[in-house]
């Protein structure tokens, strides 16, 4: 399974020299085996998947919520636009409006200026609470989250390997520390001794006291959880948009040096891949 | 190609169990929560007191259990069956529910409660289980 990481940025998109290192387009990753090709998320970095695009003619798209930074790129999605392509978009049910209804508030006018129902592509919108099922020779996984609005993350499995992308979360609200009964964190059964955990880790601990509520964690948290659950390989992603590359740096540095976690952990960086 | 496959088994709480626990962790009313079955999930601290056990001594309770921890009655004295309790109530007809009655606190003094629940269906209508909040009416019977 091959992980590509398109989009690493949380927020907004940003584009400045001193944050040309860990990228500032906002959050989509490929994950790819063989023939097989999924894309979690649409944030601004799905616009980075050009390579592949013209061979494929079946297209899945699974999105962990509809926040703009995860839904910007979906209209410049080529494929859309192509009759000849059949494009799924899956993503969290809602207690009121459908799936389709809420992208096509976004993807119409006066926001957009087509309108997601007149797209020329063969287009299905799937609906996800808590489930399992197999797509593209991946097994997936989704689980409700902790962030506001209906949120999934996703663990997908493939063969013996797993990797689980909750890209914005915040597993304790308003709390540093994290439950230590498994039975009660969120996002347990997807990070549960997964090879691969990529993970909101937008503030610093001084940040995430002042935006309790926002639904994101700090790189303790993330760590945390990451070790609740056996997670083998942590990488910090959804980078708070006003975090320079020299920041990011100094604030990852300054976190491990005061911790001795025993798995390998990393920042999210654009362009990345992660073989699995 | 999709193919759906059977539900997995969870080893964590949906997510509006968990989040009604960190309401509840927060909260200084007394709250229980329990699953489907009327097992109790979770009791907070100001619980601690209703039932005279701590939640970090006794983890989880199925409902014969703590049910009868607390010894409910009625304004006549006649013990109240779990099926007679709010919270019960909810877990079978899925709707809110609210009912006083007294109960026995460790030191053999009598209070009466009154307690209300509803059920916790998520976005997906998935029934999760239920949650209970306390109050004390007042002080009587010694
Ligand atoms: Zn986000
Ligand atoms: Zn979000």
């Amino acid at each position: 399974m091959k992980i590509n990481l398109l989009g690493t940025r949380g927020s907004h998109p940003i584009s400045n020299q001193e944050s040309v290192y860990y990228g500032g387009s906002t959050p989509c990753i490929q994950v790819s085996s063989g023939q097989h090709q999924i894309i979690l998320d649409a944030g601004t970095g799905i616009v980075n998947l050009r390579s592949s695009r013209s061979e494929k003619k079946e297209h899945h798209i699974l999105l962990t919520h509809l926040h703009m930074d995860h839904i910007q790129g979906l209209g410049f999605f080529e494929p859309l636009f192509d009759s000849e392509s059949e494009v799924h978009i899956w993503g969290p049910v809602s207690s009121q409006d459908s799936l389709f209804d809420r992208l096509q508030r976004f993807l119409s006018p006066p926001l957009f200026p087509l309108s997601l129902r007149d797209v020329p592509c063969d287009l299905h919108v799937h609906e996800l609470a808590d489930e399992k099922f197999t797509l593209q020779g991946f097994t997936i996984f989704t689980r409700f989250i902790s962030h506001p609005g209906p949120t999934i993350g996703f663990r997908i499995q493939n063969g013996e390997k797993s990797m689980a992308y909750i890209p914005d979360h915040e597993p304790m609200i308003g709390s540093l520390d994290i439950y230590a009964d498994a039975n009660w964190l969120s996002g347990y059964d997807l990070c549960n001794n997964c090879d691969l955990l990529i993970h909101d880790a937008q503030y610093s601990t001084e940040k995430y006291l002042k935006r309790v509520g926002w639904g994101h964690s700090s790189i303790k948290h993330a760590a945390e959880l990451a070790k609740a659950c056996g997670a083998k390989h942590l990488v910090l992603f959804h980078h708070d948009p006003s975090h320079t590359d020299e920041m990011l740096n100094s604030l990852f540095e300054k976190f491990i040096d005061g911790n001795d976690y025993t798995f390998p952990i990393e920042l999210a960086r654009e362009g990345m891949e992660i073989d699995l | 190609m999709i193919v759906t496959l059977n539900t997995r088994r969870y080893m964590a709480h949906d997510i509006e169990i968990i989040l009604s626990r960190q309401l509840a962790d927060s909260l200084s009313v007394p709250v229980f929560i329990v699953d489907t079955d009327g097992t109790l999930l979770f009791y907070n601290e100001p619980a601690e007191y209703i039932l005279g056990k701590r939640f970090v001594d006794t983890g989880a309770m199925p409902v014969a259990e703590w049910s009868t921890l607390f010894q409910p009655f009625d304004d006549d004295g006649n013990r109240l069956l779990p099926k007679e309790l709010p919270l019960v109530k909810t877990l079978y007809r899925k709707e809110p529910a609210h009912g006083s009655f007294w109960i026995k606190s460790l030191n053999g003094s009598s209070h009466k409660i009154s307690v209300t629940s509803f059920p916790i269906i998520g976005r997906a209508k998935k029934f999760s289980g239920a949650v209970a909040i306390f109050w004390t009416d007042q002080k009587a019977k010694e």
